[in-house]
């Protein structure tokens, strides 16, 4: 029993520093390119901010689909689809692969904003999802 | 061959029977009378499809439309219906493939036969809806009859009516249009 209880903590902890460490590596790569330092309250702009540069998504944030809570879950502007919630606090599936992340954000930035998202802007998301308790 | 590679056979033998068995008996893979075409489309088997498409949208199933629509969607991920779907080369590879490979022009299957006899040869259509088919399907939810029960929204969300859309099966009695209480 004391066994079982032991290998269930340690495997909680693993998927923690797991998850940590995926975002820790994300942010040490965009350090490389020169960001940095990151600043939660700056992802949450980002979250809000609204396209105005003339694109077909003219009009479109992020938050549109993914609403203006990371916790919630969201659903696509467009086609309804559900969308489950961004925060790893509760959603442990997010932010584990930095291959996804990273296809997300060049999708949805280009797609949303009509651009693609900075190191700097990358960094203040991924701080500001990953500080959400 | 021992006896072993024997017995090992026979279990493959059964496994292949019994699999296609379970799917003679799916509502999407149904033979008609002569035993051989299947009516509606195949269902998406596809994970990487079903994960890079349809974290967006319903995962239309290839056999929708016919190779050169797929050709012509794909090539255009960039602006796809006003959003960015932008994948990595190795991925388009691995979608292209499969799309083609399933697409309406390409399997047997009931409903892509007729959606794809329903598009002129010149035409390469990227919308399901655009397609003389679906739209002859669909022509009695008009305008007017949207504006009355606007939940059933874009007719691009199979999934709101069809209740089977998933598995690639569209039959009328499967159809329930969101709180008409049918």
């Amino acid at each position: 029993m004391k066994k079982s209880v032991f290998m269930i903590g340690l495997t909680v902890a693993s998927a923690a520093i797991a998850g940590a460490t995926t975002v820790d590596e994300l942010l040490a790569q965009y350090q490389r390119d020169g960001a940095g330092p990151f600043r939660a309250e700056q992802g949450l702009v980002l979250l809000n901010q609204v396209n105005s540069g003339g694109t077909a998504s003219e009009g479109n944030s992020c938050a549109a689909c993914h609403t203006t809570d990371p916790k919630q879950a969201g659903k696509h502007v467009k086609t309804g689809k559900l969308i489950e919630p961004l925060a790893p606090a509760v959603n442990r599936d997010r932010l584990q692969d930095a291959e996804k992340v990273e296809k997300w954000f060049l999708r949805n930035c280009k797609g949303t904003l009509g651009r693609t998202c900075t190191s700097q802007e990358k960094g203040d998301f991924l701080t500001f999802l990953a500080t959400l308790k | 061959m021992n006896k072993k590679q024997k017995i090992t056979g026979i279990c493959l033998l059964l496994i292949c029977l019994g699999s296609g068995i379970a799917l003679g008996v799916s509502a999407s893979d149904r033979e008609t009378k002569d035993g051989k075409q299947r009516a509606e489309v195949a269902p998406v088997q596809n994970r990487l499809y079903s994960t890079e498409c349809g974290a967006c949208h319903f995962a239309y199933q290839p056999g929708l439309l016919p190779v050169r629509s797929w050709e012509k969607l794909l090539a255009g991920l960039g602006e796809h219906f006003g959003e960015n779907a932008e994948v990595t080369p190795t991925t388009y590879t691995a979608l292209r493939e499969y799309l083609t490979g399933h697409a309406a022009d390409r399997v047997d299957y009931g409903r892509s036969r007729k959606i794809n006899a329903s598009i002129p040869d010149g035409e390469k259509p990227i919308r399901v809806t655009e397609t003389r088919y679906f739209q002859k399907e669909h022509r009695e939810l008009s305008p007017p009859m949207r504006e009355k029960n606007p939940q059933i929204g874009s007719l691009s969300r199979c999934e709101t009516c069809h209740t089977q859309a998933e598995q690639g099966s569209f039959h009328e009695h499967e159809v329930r249009m969101p709180s008409d209480g049918r």
